[in-house]
């Protein structure tokens, strides 16, 4: 396994001390919170859908490590302004290559959080990150 | 307690013990800062345990022939020595489980359960108790109706023992309590809270699994009913942990697991126990974990738990006196060592537990993050996690040293 500390990379960390997107949208027409009970991460989603099923706007909130953090942060950079076809459409293998990081089997689950909560607030059945 | 220069322990002749950390993890020596979620192992109990394996191995108790007559005498002997390690006034008073969850069950459910409880009884825990002290006691009130009543602590971790005056009342019929926190470090005071539970019939229960491989611990003096804790975290095997009970409170308590060498007699309609313990030791149990725990409670004895007391109090002072130096560093729990066991709890401004404890491990140095299975307390605490670095007989300050280097890069990372 890679040394975690070629996770910590400048664009990680860029994202989690400048969360994109970070707050509440009070005119979501979508939104969903989750959180990983084994550390306590927490994100919460929220998407305003347009008429012709686009992503017009995004938000999230919440709190916990870099990883789920700068993880949620750059979902919602992708989210914003793509069809709701493509969102649901998103895989773990897309989040995580974006991401590009090496990750253990337990910080896989922080960086996959926020899109375990985006198939939530689509109402795609999820199962645990 | 005595501090003399006779009573300390010999760190680098006891690192050479354990050959685990002669591991390097990405080319640097580990510093392991993880014993309160287990122990390393000294050479001594992993011979113990493949010794059993590879020349008496049988089962216990029923074989007419040698190895079985040798296996028992092991597997019995650590009983003994379990025994006479913590006061207990007979080997009668060991239970073998498998954890001190599984001991802490059984008291739920066998006396609890099976046994005393009725509707209405009290049940008075605390906050800072491991999951593993709540749940069972979760599923009695689900069951029987109970009511669950918990004392809180103040702000430096300590209980608030005035509370226990309105908590425990003529309803209360079980007090229980952690005898070290897993995450405050807090040593709490069992005797006074075990007095203050028979002056109203109840039985006190506790859980010494950060106690018992810490610290001397007399069953007697802290006057516990039922005390439960693992082989693992004192440097024994997984799989094997203890229930110790009074021959009085055991006698009361229903076995959980019915089946072989549990019974006296089995009729199609029913059957009778055997006596206390063998009643609770139902099926093959775990031999070569009972023997090496009792390697490993001999290992103990040959440092002597005063010294290893007195050295986990040297260590943890340094540990608090260097982290409380760092910016942004808070510890949870006392400040004082001689009421806390070597556990750190700590969080950092800017930097979650979980990135904390990733950092540290590009350094070998081994700690733990997230909630410690201590949920109810993180709330108390308003923490969604800490990081936690916890001290043991082969930790020295120079392991102090690397965790403080390694948190300086954190530091950095997160500046």
């Amino acid at each position: 396994m890679a040394a975690s500390y070629e996770i910590y990379q400048e664009k990680i960390l860029d994202h989690y001390k400048r969360p994109r997107n970070k707050g509440v949208l009070e005119a979501a027409s979508h939104q969903a919170k989750d959180s990983n009970p084994l550390c306590g991460d927490e994100v919460t989603l929220y998407l305003r859908v347009d008429g012709a099923d686009r992503i017009a706007d995004v938000r999230f909130s919440g709190q916990g490590c870099a990883i789920s953090q700068a993880s949620a942060s750059m979902l919602t950079e992708h989210l914003k302004g793509i069809g709701i076809e493509e969102a649901k459409g998103l895989g773990r293998e897309e989040v995580l290559r974006r991401l590009g990081i090496p990750l253990s089997a337990v910080r896989t689950k922080c960086a996959l959080l926020s899109l375990h909560v985006l198939r939530r607030a689509l109402g795609i059945p999820t199962k645990e990150p | 307690m005595a501090r003399t220069a006779k009573t300390l322990l010999n760190v680098p002749k006891i690192k050479k013990d354990f050959p685990i950390l002669e591991r390097r993890v990405r080319d640097k020596p580990i510093v392991y800062l993880d014993s309160a979620a287990t122990s390393q192992k000294p050479r001594q109990v992993i011979d113990a345990t493949s010794d059993y394996y590879a020349r008496y191995n049988a089962n216990v108790h029923r074989a007419i022939y040698e190895l079985g007559e040798e296996s028992t005498r092991a597997f019995e002997g650590a009983r003994e020595k379990v025994a006479a390690f913590i006061g207990a006034k007979s080997s009668s008073e060991i239970v073998f489980t498998k954890s001190t969850t599984e001991s802490l069950n059984l008291v739920a459910y066998g006396w609890g359960l099976k046994g005393k409880l009725r509707e209405g009884d009290e049940i008075v825990g605390s906050v800072m108790e491991h999951h593993s002290n709540h749940v069972p006691w979760h599923f009695v009130k689900d069951h029987r109706g109970v009511v669950l009543k918990y004392v809180d602590v103040d702000d430096d971790g300590r209980l608030r023992l005035e509370q226990y005056d309105e908590l425990i009342t003529r309803r209360t019929k079980v007090v229980t309590v952690a005898h070290a926190s897993n995450v405050l470090g807090t040593i709490n005071p069992v005797r006074e809270i075990a007095e203050r539970a028979h002056e109203v019939g109840a039985v006190c229960v506790v859980d010494a699994a950060q106690s018992v491989p810490h610290m001397p611990v007399d069953v007697q003096s802290l006057g516990a009913d039922f005390l439960a804790f693992s082989g693992h975290k004192m440097l024994g095997p997984t799989g094997i942990g203890v229930l110790y009970g009074t021959s009085e409170a055991l006698e009361a308590t229903e076995p959980l697991l019915g089946g072989g060498e549990m019974i006296r007699e089995v009729h199609l309609g029913g059957a009778s126990w055997n006596e206390v313990p063998y009643k609770f030791e139902g099926g093959t149990p775990n031999i070569a974990g009972a023997i090496g725990l009792g390697a490993a409670v001999d290992y103990l004895e040959g440092l002597g738990m005063d010294a290893v007391r007195a050295h986990e109090m040297d260590v943890t002072r340094a540990a608090l006196d260097r982290l409380l130096a760092l910016e942004g560093v808070r510890i949870l729990g006392p400040r004082e060592v001689r009421d806390r066991g070597g556990v750190v709890a700590f969080t950092m401004d800017r930097a979650h537990p979980h990135d904390i404890a990733s950092i540290l491990d590009v350094d070998g140095v081994c700690i733990r993050s997230g909630h410690h299975c201590a949920q109810p307390l993180m709330e108390r605490f308003q923490v969604p996690a800490t990081a936690r670095a916890s001290f043991y007989v082969y930790n020295d300050e120079a392991d102090v040293e690397r965790l403080v280097a390694a948190l300086r890069k954190v530091q950095e990372v997160f500046a």
